[in-house]
């Protein structure tokens, strides 16, 4: 953690940096709205099939925020009520403040919501159709490498602690194998992480 | 599935049905719409399809089960989040693009400013090792989440045209390219997907035209 002096520690100063821009030009916050953009229509099995290049853009390519806020944001976003791409608003946040918010979420949002929007109208959409078999049978094993894919990013800061692998076959088996709300396992997982078994 | 066989009267006439059909209920004003879904979801801690559920079929019956399950098929098939999609369809349905906007507003707005407090506070407590050592546990258990998920989506594969050998071929180089080589995503997901599509297309045409080879 950086070290901060006894002014900058002051709770609303600290906010509003929080919800400034951290530098981000137009060109930057332009790029963040197309990358975004992009990934929406990529994302083929929800946002979080996407997680891994957001990685590789904000924390690899761009350094707008480290391995601790990423997956926080995935984290914090899971356990809070509401839909989990709200992860993406966390992002956004972190890389750029409240601009940040706005736009990471219209970009991962508008593109698949208008096709969602325009594809509910179609009256005629035949399931048995061979070309959306097709796209649903091509892209499943796709969307099954990205989703390990995410899984594998998100244990990366942790991996070197016995109670980080302990804590993942845990979890897996009891999300594949029962019925049990995931509540109890983020539960969990905040218990198991304030012993300090995961770092 | 058979129809199941209605009794029949004395002089035999069917009987009328067992179970009356049950009416389906209509959104009446886009305010409704928009407090139904954010009601939905802030119950919905991890995920909210269970709770759509509960409350658009169960609880307000203004879905059917069948009905229900359709829009959500056609809603994971779509890019973007399922839960999403299906409120935009099924607010456009009863009020137009407005609909769709008052379901998704309903759906992101009240959580997006529960999520960003949340956020807001754990940055202000970052310094306490209680709350880093609690978001850390929670990364691990949401990693294992998304594995979850991964892992049942593989159980399907089986039934999957391409064969699970193929598969699984094409979900492991999925993730050694996005993964661990880290390429970017939009090339992994054109190429590999295109073919993915391609081999589809071919194995389910071939396989309707003639026997089993």
């Amino acid at each position: 953690m950086p070290v901060t002096s006894p002014a900058d520690t002051a709770p609303l100063a600290q906010t509003l940096a929080l919800l400034g821009l951290h530098g981000l030009g137009t060109a930057d916050l332009l790029q963040l709205l197309l990358h975004f953009t992009v990934l929406s229509m990529l994302a083929v099995g929800g946002a979080i099939t996407t997680a891994t290049d957001m990685h590789r853009y904000l924390v690899q390519e761009q350094g707008w925020l480290n391995d601790t806020e990423f997956n926080a944001s995935i984290a914090l976003a899971q356990a809070a009520p509401g839909p989990n791409i709200l992860f993406v608003a966390l992002l956004g946040l972190h890389s750029a403040g409240m601009a940040g918010v706005v736009l990471a979420m219209l970009g991962i949002m508008l593109p698949s919501s208008a096709v969602a929007l325009v594809v509910g109208r179609l009256r005629r959409a035949n399931r048995e159709a061979v070309a959306l078999r097709a796209f649903t049978a091509g892209l499943t094993p796709l969307t099954l490498g990205l989703l390990v894919s995410t899984g594998w990013v998100l244990t990366s800061p942790t991996r070197a602690h016995w109670g980080t692998w302990a804590l993942l076959a845990v979890t897996v088996v009891l999300n594949v194998r029962t019925r049990l709300s995931p509540m109890w396992l983020i539960a969990l997982g905040a218990v198991v992480g304030m012993l300090g078994l995961v770092g | 599935m058979a129809e199941p066989q209605r009794p029949t009267t004395a002089d035999g006439a069917a009987a009328p049905p067992a179970t009356p059909v049950t009416e389906l209920r209509r959104p009446g004003s886009l305010a409704e719409v928009y407090r139904v879904f954010t009601r939905m979801a802030l119950q919905g801690f991890g995920g909210v399809l269970p709770v759509a559920h509960r409350e658009l079929v169960e609880r307000e019956r203004w879905m059917s089960p069948q009905g229900f399950l359709e829009v959500l098929s056609l809603s994971q098939v779509l890019p973007g989040p399922n839960v999403v999609n299906l409120a935009i369809i099924f607010g456009d349905r009863h009020f137009g693009w407005r609909g769709a906007l008052a379901a998704t507003a309903g759906m992101l707005s009240v959580p997006m400013l529960v999520v960003l407090v949340l956020a807001l506070i754990c940055r202000q407590a970052a310094d306490l090792p209680l709350v880093t050592g609690a978001l850390r546990g929670m990364g691990v258990v949401a990693a294992g989440l998304i594995i979850g998920t991964a892992v049942k989506l593989a159980g399907t594969l089986s039934k999957n045209p391409l064969g699970l050998p193929l598969a699984l071929g094409v979900g492991a180089m999925t993730f050694a390219m996005v993964g661990l080589l880290r390429w970017p995503m939009v090339w992994v997901v054109l190429g590999l997907g295109a073919l993915g599509m391609a081999a589809a297309w071919w194995r389910i045409t071939h396989q309707a035209r003639g026997p089993a080879r």
